[in-house]
């Protein structure tokens, strides 16, 4: 067996669990069927392609995610959505610790079971705050791999994932007061 | 410390992030203070909630298929490759055969010890089988919901795989939990039809002997149905008639490769 072989082998082996996370993290990002596989598609060919730059032993799942991510960026529709997201998200001052309420977005959301208005409120957050809130709760992932996927130190993680959150409140609690 | 305090360490602390000392003193402090506790559920609630919101897109099957083939042929073009140019070139046909007598010596020799690998498989998995079924928790995670048990193995299993559609069946969905056949993770699935259980294990199948049979020996009354599909090796145990097996078997290959 060649090594080609051995490796092709070793990355269907960690990649392939990854692929319907992956889907689902393409299509929350650009919020389109058809881009969201030609990105997961471009992710797959890109990642074999450079599977011999990965450092094996290293977060495999960290290094599909920022390729993901990359390709994304450079994509047209992630240069969009970045440029109409703020660009000193971790520079703002920290956010003001809320007053605790007897009724809070969190206890009407799971009273009402309303997922849909959570998806939309989602959807509508800059992309920099939808992507670190689903690494963080859909994923799962640990700050130190959200630290790897992003290209960011854990501070920034800790700061972003902070806002992003308050971020997702103030939209669950607009859409609540509209409805 | 004030409250306000431990509130801005709060989703650090709901994420697990603090230190296994200051994750100590926030329990301590949680169990003491209502107004924190009941942050901490809504705040729990909340990222309970975008969890199962956020998955919300699967991929297309034949988008799936069709990535999954390219990544099969990308990985599989230098080995035609070089099985083109070892054809044509001659000077390798004397090793080749040399190599191809010895081979076959080896595979002679080694049926034996791979009717007894078998065996071995059938009573392992009939063990855990019968084990799992006397446990008080027999499935880590426990619904009928195959969309539910699916994801549960993310991350636990070096592999993913599709679960049939049992509606009209007969079939019911139990649950599963993580397992292990000589040293290699792998799901094990529960199904029940009329009062009878049935385990269902799915394993790499690289991991697994070669060649094996689609039924091996029964054992103690129970009956044992193995297939492989894409690149993955299941067994179908149980203690009902194996038309039942069989039955199942054809969904979740269906499943499988679809």
């Amino acid at each position: 067996m060649t090594a080609d072989l051995v490796q092709s082998g070793s990355f269907e082996q960690l990649a392939l669990p990854l692929f319907d996370q992956l889907y689902n993290f393409a299509q929350w990002l650009t919020h389109d069927r058809s881009e969201a596989e030609d990105l997961v598609q471009e992710t797959f060919t890109k990642a074999l392609r450079g599977f011999s730059s990965y450092k094996q032993g290293t977060n495999f799942r960290a290094w599909m995610y920022r390729i993901l991510r990359n390709t994304f960026l450079s994509s047209r529709t992630g240069l969009e959505a970045t440029a109409t997201t703020q660009l000193d998200l971790e520079s703002a001052s920290a956010p003001v610790p809320e007053t605790v309420e007897s009724e809070t977005p969190e206890s009407i959301l799971i009273e009402r079971s309303n997922h849909h208005l959570l998806q939309a409120s989602l959807e509508e957050l800059p992309v920099h705050f939808r992507e670190i809130l689903l690494l963080c709760e859909v994923e799962e992932m640990s700050y130190q791999e959200i630290a790897e996927t992003l290209a960011v130190p854990i501070g920034t993680v800790m700061s972003r994932l902070s806002r992003a959150r308050a971020a997702l409140r103030d939209n669950v609690r607009g859409k609540l007061k509209r409805a | 410390m004030a409250c306000d305090q431990w509130l801005a360490k709060l989703d650090t602390y709901l994420d697990g992030e603090l230190s296994a000392e200051e994750m100590k003193a926030f329990d301590a402090h949680v169990r003491t203070c209502p107004q924190c506790a009941a942050q901490a559920l809504a705040r729990v609630q909340m990222k309970r909630a975008v969890h199962s919101a956020g998955q919300r897109f699967a991929p297309d099957p034949a988008f799936k298929a069709r990535i999954l083939q390219q990544i099969a042929a990308q990985g599989a073009a230098p080995a035609k490759a070089a099985g083109r140019r070892s054809i044509w070139n001659l000077a390798w046909a004397f090793p080749v055969a040399a190599l191809a007598l010895l081979m076959i010596t080896v595979l002679v020799t080694g049926l034996s010890d791979r009717r007894s690998q078998q065996q071995t498989i059938a009573s392992e998995l009939t063990d855990q089988h019968v084990a799992t079924l006397a446990s008080a928790t027999p499935v880590d995670v426990v619904s009928t919901d195959r969309h539910t048990v699916k994801p549960w193995f993310q991350g636990k299993v070096p592999f993913t795989f599709n679960l049939p559609e049992l509606q009209d069946t007969g079939f019911e969905l139990i649950g599963g939990r993580v397992t292990y056949l000589d040293q290699v993770s792998g799901a094990h699935l529960i199904y029940r039809i009329r009062k009878h259980e049935i385990s269902v294990f799915i394993f790499p199948e690289k991991s697994l002997p070669r060649n094996l049979p689609s039924n091996l020996p029964a054992q103690n009354a129970f009956h044992l149905v193995t297939f492989s599909e894409a690149g993955l090796r299941y067994y179908v145990l149980g203690d009902t008639n194996p038309t039942d097996l069989e039955a199942l078997a054809a969904l979740l290959r269906r499943a499988a490769s679809s």
